[in-house]
């Protein structure tokens, strides 16, 4: 149980870009950090300790922690590295949360970072597989997913077609995102007539690498509002990290991680009907056919149903429920970044200073991270307190 | 191409780390592998408290963590649970593309096993189709002493 009642007060991001060679990693880090102590009116000195992750084997340092201090200002401070690959960044924002919450600090700043464009992705991603059952036969991120985009197309009658609708929302929300990487509309036919990767996966339909950082600052109740006019208020996180071998994934089901997760989370916060009470979600989408399987895991409709409420338009900005203003993973996908991303985006949702991507009259947001083997994660931000 | 901000080249510093690694299987593992190596069969172990049959085999149970010292045999057929046809090539994987990967639940198994689907055209693979494990040769104790699945 969270002792304090905590809640994001500062929010700051990089432009992204597939390559940033203008910026080493420690100053890119170091880009998003000044903005979000920019963003909160505050200097490093008010942070009392820090939290970074990434994945090490992107970039090849395996200290980043202390490599990073002239990026993250955490010189002399408590610091700590988090890494659980795609979930990198909700595991930071999670961390941030609970120094927070626990009463240990006041205010903490959370930092995910990537430099995507530093090695070879696929052999990086590989090595998140287990080597002796797993990574000889799949390598990267994209036959792991399409195997899955396969099992609930067959079982549910998706098509192709109805994924490359989730594409087509997210880059066209991108373009409302001036720190988005890719800022170009889709139509449906370019997805359909992007060249095939893994059956049924094409290359419009998944996320491109990035080079960006993230960084959130957590407050106590104490500090919160003296910080932020309209703080994002954490009222709930789940995480569910459950297999290690992707043979032990249920293909049956849609996502039962985010099933699990979003089930806890709702029953944290009171949420009885997600579609309604959300005002908006950051989702960790990393390729279109995921924004049909994963919705209906998070309860927004029935099984088979997601399809539907993509052509309504029922997630488009506008729409009852928008999902990903920022354009999302599709668009933007540094990943040690990528989830606390989500986070970052839900709060600027909640404080109103979203821009161009902002969505009218937001109370309530949810953000999600995914990683590894099938994992799920969820924080849900209010604009008010919790009681 | 080369980035430049303003007038200032921007440069890349090109490096290598190249570090071998041999990674133990423990005693579960090598059992279930000395097995494909010695009589071409696939053994599993079940957990004794939620009655999980897991290939590949676990020591400890995924789902309640109970010790397993529980062995069964499992059948070297079975279903195609899903699969992808990847069309892109990386040096990570020994086969050219297009391969098909699949994931099989083999009969008596409660987990599936990730491996090669091979002997069928590609645009015949189907969700749901019996398979059935054809070993090498000659065999070493590795994943890959079933060189492939093919349909029945």
């Amino acid at each position: 149980m969270a002792k304090e009642k905590t809640a994001i007060v500062a929010t700051g991001q990089t432009h992204h870009r597939s390559s940033r060679l203008d910026v080493n990693g420690i100053e890119l880090i170091h880009e998003a950090v000044t903005r979000c102590l920019e963003d909160g009116e505050l200097t490093i000195d008010d942070i009392d300790a820090v939290v970074i992750g990434n994945m090490d084997h992107f970039e090849g340092i395996n200290y980043v922690d202390t490599w990073s201090i002239d990026g993250s200002g955490a010189f002399m401070k408590p610091i700590i590295k988090v890494t659980t690959g795609g979930t990198t960044g909700s595991t930071v924002g999670h961390c941030g949360y609970h120094l927070v919450a626990s009463g240990m600090f006041d205010k903490v700043l959370a930092i995910g970072w990537e430099k995507n464009s530093e090695s070879d992705t696929t052999a990086a991603i590989t090595t998140a597989f287990d080597p002796i059952w797993d990574r000889l036969v799949f390598a990267g991120a994209i036959s792991g997913l399409a195997v899955e985009a396969m099992a609930y197309m067959v079982k549910y009658g998706a098509t192709e077609k109805d994924a490359a609708r989730v594409a087509v929302r997210d880059r066209k929300h991108a373009t409302n995102n001036p720190y988005a990487q890719l800022r170009k509309e889709v139509s449906i036919e370019d997805v359909m007539n992007s060249p095939m990767l893994s059956d049924p996966i094409k290359l419009l339909d998944v996320c491109p690498r990035t080079d960006g950082a993230c960084a959130v600052v957590f407050a106590s109740e104490q500090y919160a509002e003296k910080i932020c006019d309209r703080p994002a208020w954490i009222h709930g996180i789940s995480a569910k990290h459950p297999y290690n071998y992707l043979g032990d994934y249920d293909w049956e089901d849609r996502l039962p991680s985010m099933q699990m997760a979003s089930k806890e989370l709702y029953a944290k916060a009171g949420i009885k009907e997600p579609l309604k009470e959300i005002d908006v979600m950051e989702l960790y989408l990393p390729y279109s056919c995921a924004g049909l399987s994963w919705i209906e895991a998070l309860g927004l409709c029935g099984p088979g149903q997601a399809p539907k409420l993509l052509w309504d338009g029922v997630t488009d900005m506008g729409g009852e429920l928008p999902i990903n203003p920022s354009g999302g993973v599709i668009a933007t996908n540094c990943i040690g970044a990528t989830a606390l991303l989500r986070i970052s985006e839900a709060a600027v949702q909640v404080m109103g200073r979203g821009g161009k991507r902002q969505v009218p009259d937001v109370n309530t947001a949810l953000a999600s991270g995914f990683g590894g083997c099938f994992w799920s994660d969820v924080t849900l931000l209010k604009s008010t307190k919790p009681k | 191409m080369a980035q430049k901000q303003q007038d200032q080249e921007l440069l890349q510093y090109e490096s290598r780390i190249k570090v071998p690694y041999t990674w133990s299987v423990g005693e579960v593992g090598s059992r279930f592998l000395m097995e494909l190596k010695e009589n071409r069969k696939i053994w599993a172990t079940r957990c004794p408290s939620c009655d999980m049959v897991f290939v590949p085999p676990k020591k400890t149970c995924t789902y309640c963590f109970s010790d397993i010292h529980e062995w069964v045999e499992v059948k070297d057929e079975g279903v195609l649970q899903t699969f992808t046809v990847v069309r892109y090539e990386t040096p990570l994987i020994p086969g050219k593309p297009p391969y098909i990967i699949g994931i099989i639940m083999l009969d008596g198994a409660d987990t599936g096993l990730v491996h090669l689907i091979a002997g069928v055209p590609h645009d015949k693979v189907k969700v749901g189709m019996r398979v059935k494990a054809v070993f090498e040769e000659k065999r070493k104790g590795h994943i890959l002493d079933i060189n492939h699945f093919k349909p029945i």
